[in-house]
């Protein structure tokens, strides 16, 4: 049987994180980028969790945890609020075309 | 008559004919009558000069009187000490003399003039003229130091100018005029320079003084060169006045001017300031000097008689005639005849302006003839001019009992005493010489004019003898042209009261070794004039020379009287013998020509050269560089434009090309950036 | 006169007629001309009364004392400028016997180009108003004692002159007035470094007992006021006197107009009003032999020493030069201008000679070819304004139809050419006399005296050329003068004849200086040798 230790947390986080990363770079539509967001942040979370469970920082990991779990339900609320409001405006909510700042 | 008077009298006379220039010169174009004014200016001034004169030869004839005053006072100058130019007359035997005689002839000819000028629209300003030519004229003979003396000596020059020139709307005589005013400048300056040298060595002008500094031993510079320097140099001045060659060439163009002003100015006064000058430097003149003097002399009176020859300008001929026996007199200063070339200024002075008054007579009765070769036969119509013409032309050939035998008797004997001393014989030769053609050229002219039969015979016949006023100066000339008036004996000028008791050779002031071996003392310092070996030269030159001369000068006559008279000898065959030499006598040896081709047009082709360099090189060096900095200033404004500013522009376009370049990397898009987030990330773990 | 500002008075009393001229209508140019012909008439009566009270005996040159009627005040003061030091300027005016011939010279010959401007008819106002100014920064130069002062009053009256041929002048008057400008600009500038340098090198001592740098040209003549590591010092043994005596010569040998810094004078002349041309030929070419005789001289005496021969050189060279351009010349005015430098080196001549008479000479010969150029410009612009032609081709027999106008020319042109009694030929007679009497400069002179032979050459061509021979047809209606002409000729010819006959009128004023300056150079220079500042 093999002992689950750090790393094996550390290598699901940084698939996690990778796919995070993937889905913001790649998806076009906004909300896919911000579910691509949400991996990023819950990779990190399983890291604090992790370094907080194996290291000696006591319950600052899960402490820190929380707090990203508050931000990224705030960060999705507004998020999801600017996306319907793109939407409204341009009726889609492709990234790559919202480039009204751009020259 | 006291001392102070006698200056005081001749100062008057100095001033007299300045006051009538003045006057005539101011109010004359309103007054046409004024001219009479200045008639009696100059009468009133030669009767004072007669005062003076007889005053001066019978009370004070062994004493100078002087009278200087300040011109010019610089202070005490520093290294020299006190220095003043002072200004003054002098009163000698020489000067009164001068003074007779200039004032003597001036008048005849302003009363001359009267008639002869009748007519002339510029009437008063002529004897305007003539007053400012006695007055600086007057002024040579007075004063007592060279630098007044070159002071007249210009101020003839001038006078000279204005009478030459006075018919200036031709323009013979307008060059004529400007020709003799440069021609004497020549001479001036080498004058000046003269001047220069002694007032450098002496600080003084005054002749008294800077003999009395010779004779103490001081000469210019410590070197006897320039003493000799000094005295051929003063002696370039007689060169332009007098005539003298080589620059004799003004005198024959001056007779441009009327004929009593040549008689005045052209023949008895003004030329013979020249002669006056070497006189009065005569006590400063060294050997070699006087060598000079005399071989200029000497070479003048041969030229210029060998070109009257062929002349057939009555007026020319006896223009030349007058530098002949200028450089007879100068010839005889420098062989040390003072005393006789003193005399035969003054008797010439009286016989050539007695012919030159005789030809303008001719010529205004023939009117305004003056070729000889149309006259002929005038003795009968004019008696009285053909007379006292006869005369003149007598003393200037030198035939006894006239008073040119006299002086020029004793000028010869003086060349050939010379001659007997020193070894140079050409100067007696030469004497000699011209004696014979002087009488032949004379009579030439006399029997061209006056004998024979009329060659054009409409102008003979209006010829009439000339108004009364024309002849009396004529007849007084001839008059004083006979021996009686200077000595008793007729072939002893030396008993003369003139040659015994007036006219003395001064003794001269320059160091023994720079002497004639014949003008030397035994005694040291002080010493006679001329030793007893040049007294018993001279009087074994007189007897001689005498018999000689009259020898000479009557074959010179017979020549004449065969030629023109008689018609043994035809003049044309005898000049078609000596081609060249009549070639060269009837175009003055080419002097004139020689001159205009090498002086005249090599000072023009300088001065237009200049002109051009100065007009070409100099300012276009400065157009040049004026150009040069618009090159430069167009250089840099190109630069600045393009350089300078373009820099600058290319800092803008360099920082916008960046823009534009990493403008291409801002895509907007938020996934490009993380990619290049996350490269970098990456990059940077694997650098670290 | 002790304590009348009379020279203050002479200077700017024409600014005062410049203001009046400015504040009179436009229209008015008759009470423009007046009014300037009454302020410069006032300034000649000024001049007039200067020399009534000039004392005779006193010398000048380098002793303030012995200087006259001083003006001296503070002009500008800014004290304690960092390493400078008290920075101050004087107003500072006096005169000597160098000044007074050339103030009344300016006085006359100013009065006397109103009376010839009197037919200018383009813009009278601006002419007259110029005029005066010029005639300010002319009589500025010659009483200022301050070097600053001296090149404001330099530099002052270039710009009117500049305009006044640049409006006024001939065809080629924008050409003629850039090159006098820009030439004497030129040197200018070499005169501001040298007055700098000397003002860095020469200190005075305050009545309070410190020690200020100074633009005191007298102080300057003590060599006691240098600072030891001035550049311009004397006890610096590195010092750049000969090269700033160089360039401060080349600036006054622009003015004089030295061969070969000539060229802008024919031009000037050519194409300036006749009244400018006056000015040009009668003041302002004087300028430039004062300020040697006044600044160059008594500053650098040991230099004058060395380079005396080569100033008796270009003296000679501009004579026989000077003469044989004007030969060439066809055109009136050009060749009295080539005259004009032909005359200018006999007062190089003179001044070189470093003796008593010479500059004497010089310095009468500056009086006098003033009088005598500034009457042949007033005759050439009377005939130019008859007949509007110059060459001197174009006339001839003018002698037979204008009698008197001949009359006046005969006496300016013989007065040129050095006749005896008329004034030009005691000057040059002194000047020969003067630079004959020293050894290394006796040659030079010899040749020198062609000038005289080549004098009479072209001005007797001129003469016959213009006057004599057969009246030219084209001629015959012209008439002789009229009476402003007199007017302003008869002065002329009078102080003409007169300074020829008693030249002592004009000698006794300058003698006394000229003494002074002559030992004072002989002195110094020994001075300078005995303590082996001379190598």
């Amino acid at each position: 049987m093999i002992e689950v230790g750090l790393t094996h947390f550390l290598v699901i986080s940084a698939a996690l994180f990778s796919f995070g990363i993937y889905g913001v770079v790649t998806r076009k539509n906004a909300v896919m980028v911000l579910m691509g967001v949400e991996l990023i942040l819950n990779a990190a979370n399983i890291n604090f969790v992790a370094f907080a469970r194996y290291g000696n920082f006591g319950l600052n990991g899960q402490i820190m945890a929380l707090f990203i779990i508050i931000l990224a339900a705030a960060e999705a609320a507004i998020a999801l609020a600017i996306v319907l409001n793109i939407y409204k405006t341009f009726a889609h909510v492709n990234i790559d075309e919202i480039d009204n700042l751009k020259e | 008559m006291s001392e102070i008077l006698l200056i005081n009298l001749s100062i008057l006379i100095l001033f007299l004919p300045l006051a009538g220039f003045g006057v005539v010169i101011l109010f004359g174009k309103r007054f046409s009558k004024l001219y009479l004014f200045e008639q009696g200016i100059i009468t009133l001034a030669f009767i004072l000069s007669v005062i003076v004169a007889v005053v001066k030869l019978s009370s004070y004839v062994n004493q100078d009187i002087l009278f200087a005053f300040t011109w010019i006072d610089f202070g005490n100058v520093p290294m020299l000490g006190e220095l003043k130019i002072d200004l003054g007359i002098k009163l000698d035997n020489l000067t009164v003399i001068m003074l007779f005689v200039v004032n003597l002839i001036s008048m005849l000819v302003h009363h001359y003039s009267v008639e002869y000028m009748k007519g002339d629209a510029k009437y008063n300003r002529y004897f305007a003229y003539l007053g400012i030519f006695t007055f600086s004229m007057l002024g040579i003979v007075l004063t007592d130091n060279i630098l007044m003396m070159y002071i007249f000596w210009e101020l003839v020059g001038l006078s000279s100018y204005l009478l030459i020139g006075f018919w200036f709307e031709k323009d013979s005589a307008s060059d004529a005029g400007k020709k003799a005013f440069i021609v004497n400048r020549v001479g001036d300056i080498g004058m000046f320079i003269g001047i220069l040298i002694l007032f450098a060595t002496y600080q003084t002008f005054s002749f008294d003084a800077i003999y009395e500094k010779i004779s103490m031993g001081i000469i210019p510079f410590d070197s006897g060169a320039w003493l000799t320097a000094a005295g051929i140099l003063l002696f370039m001045g007689a060169v332009g006045k007098s005539a003298q060659f080589p620059l004799h060439v003004w005198l024959p163009d001056a007779m441009e001017g009327p004929t009593p002003v040549s008689a005045l100015i052209h023949a008895a006064t003004m030329v013979a300031a020249g002669v006056y000058l070497v006189a009065r430097i005569f006590v400063m003149l060294t050997a070699d000097a006087m060598l000079v003097i005399a071989v200029v002399g000497a070479f003048t009176s041969f030229i210029a008689a060998s070109i009257a020859l062929t002349q057939n300008d009555i007026k020319k001929v006896l223009a030349y005639s007058t530098v002949s026996q200028l450089g007879y007199m100068i010839m005889s200063l420098g062989v040390g005849a003072y005393a006789f070339a003193f005399f035969h200024l003054v008797t010439h002075a009286f016989f050539k302006a007695c012919l030159f008054l005789g030809s303008g007579s001719v010529i205004h009765a023939m009117h305004h003839e003056q070729d000889i070769q149309k006259m002929g036969g005038l003795r009968r119509k004019m008696p009285l001019t053909y007379l006292s013409f006869l005369i003149s032309t007598l003393a200037i050939s030198g035939i006894p009992l006239t008073s040119g035998f006299l002086s020029k008797d004793g000028i010869l004997a003086g060349t050939l005493a010379f001659g007997s001393l020193t070894g140079h014989w050409l100067i007696p030769i030469f004497g000699f010489t011209v004696a014979m053609m002087t009488a032949f050229y004379m009579f030439r002219l006399v029997i061209l004019t006056f004998h024979g039969e009329p060659t054009d015979k409409h102008k003979f016949d209006h010829a009439h003898e000339s108004p009364r006023l024309m002849v009396y100066p004529l007849v007084l000339l001839a008059v004083l042209s006979i021996f009686i008036w200077y000595t008793p004996n007729p072939l002893a000028p030396n008993q003369g009261w003139f040659l015994s008791s007036w006219v003395k050779t001064p003794q001269t002031v320059v160091p023994q070794d720079l002497r004639f071996e014949f003008m030397q003392s035994t005694e040291t310092g002080t010493g006679i004039v001329h030793s007893e070996m040049y007294e018993h030269a001279m009087h074994w030159a007189h007897y001689p020379a005498m018999i000689l001369s009259v020898i000479l000068a009557g074959l010179g006559i017979l020549l004449a009287f065969m030629m023109y008279q008689w018609k043994k000898i035809s003049p044309d065959k005898f000049a078609e013998k000596v081609k060249p030499l009549y070639n060269l006598s009837l175009n003055k040896w080419y002097i004139d020509e020689i001159y205009q081709s090498t002086f005249i047009n090599g000072t023009l082709i300088l001065s237009n050269f200049l002109a051009w360099f100065d007009n070409t090189i100099i300012d276009g060096i400065v157009n040049g560089s004026a150009t040069v900095t618009r090159l430069f200033s167009r250089i840099s404004g190109w630069f600045d434009n393009y350089v300078v500013d373009g820099f600058v522009n290319f800092t803008a376009f360099f920082s916008g090309f960046i823009g534009l370049s990493f403008r291409r990397i801002q895509t907007g898009k938020v996934q490009t950036y993380i990619v290049f987030v996350i490269f970098s990330v990456l990059i940077l773990i694997i650098l670290l | 006169m002790e304590g009348f500002p009379i020279l203050s008075l002479l200077t700017f009393l024409p600014i005062i007629g410049m203001v009046v001229v400015l504040a009179l209508p436009k229209k008015l140019e008759l009470g423009i001309r007046y009014t300037a012909l009454v302020f410069t008439g006032l300034q000649v009566v000024f001049a007039a009364v200067l020399l009534a009270n000039y004392n005779y005996a006193a010398a000048g040159i380098y002793e303030e004392s012995s200087f006259q009627f001083i003006e001296k005040f503070r002009w500008i003061e800014i004290p304690g400028v960092s390493w400078l030091g008290t920075v101050k300027i004087d107003y500072f005016m006096g005169v000597d016997g160098l000044s007074v011939p050339m103030i009344l010279l300016t006085a006359i010959i100013s009065f006397i180009a109103v009376l010839s401007s009197w037919n200018i008819s383009k813009s009278v106002k601006g002419y007259f108003a110029l005029f005066l100014l010029l005639d300010t920064g002319m009589m500025g130069v010659f009483v200022s004692l301050d070097f600053f002062l001296f090149y404001v009053f330099w530099e002052l009256m270039l710009l009117p002159m500049y305009f006044l041929i640049g409006i006024w002048g001939g065809p080629r008057k924008e050409y003629a007035a850039i090159k006098f400008f820009i030439y004497t600009l030129f040197g200018s500038v070499f005169m501001l470094l040298v007055m700098i340098g000397l003002y860095f090198s020469a200190m005075e001592v305050m009545p309070d007992g410190s020690k200020v740098f100074t633009f005191n040209i007298i102080a300057m003549m003590d060599p006691s006021n240098f600072t030891v590591e001035g550049i311009l010092s004397p006890f610096n043994p590195n010092n750049y006197r000969f090269v700033a005596y160089l360039a401060l010569f080349v600036g006054f040998a622009i003015k004089i107009p030295m061969f070969p810094f000539h060229t802008w004078l024919p031009d000037a002349h050519v194409e300036a009003p006749t009244a400018i041309s006056v000015i040009l030929a009668g003041v302002l070419l004087k300028m430039g032999t004062y300020g040697i005789l006044r600044i160059s001289y008594p500053i650098f005496p040991e230099i004058t020493r060395d380079l005396m021969y080569y100033i008796a050189l270009f003296g000679m060279i501009n004579i026989i030069y000077g003469a044989l351009c004007a030969m060439a010349q066809r055109d009136f005015k050009k060749l009295i201008a080539y005259s004009s430098i032909s005359h200018m080196g006999y007062v190089l001549l003179g001044m070189a000679s470093l003796t008593s008479t010479g500059i004497n000479g010089a310095v009468l010969q500056m009086f006098n070819h003033g009088t005598i150029t500034a009457m042949l410009f007033l005759l050439v612009g009377v005939l130019y304004d008859r007949t509007h032609t110059r060459g001197l081709n174009d006339f001839g027999g003018l002698a037979t139809q204008l009698p008197v106008y001949t009359g006046f020319v005969t006496v300016a042109f013989f007065a040129a050419i050095g006749l005896p009694s008329l004034s030009g030929w005691v000057s040059e007679a002194l000047v020969f006399i003067g630079a004959f009497s020293v050894e290394s400069i006796r040659t030079l002179t010899m040749i020198s005296t062609l000038g005289i032979l080549l004098g009479a050459g072209y001005m007797l061509w001129t003469l016959q050329r213009i006057f004599l021979g057969k009246l030219n047809e084209k001629w015959a209606g012209l008439k002789d003068l009229e009476f402003r002409e007199y007017a302003m000729l008869v002065p002329l010819t009078v102080i003409i004849i007169l300074l020829g006959i008693y030249p002592s009128a004009m000698l006794d004023i300058m003698n006394t200086s000229v003494n002074t300056l002559v030992d004072f150079l002989a002195v110094n220079v020994s001075n300078s040798a005995s303590i082996g500042l001379l190598n």
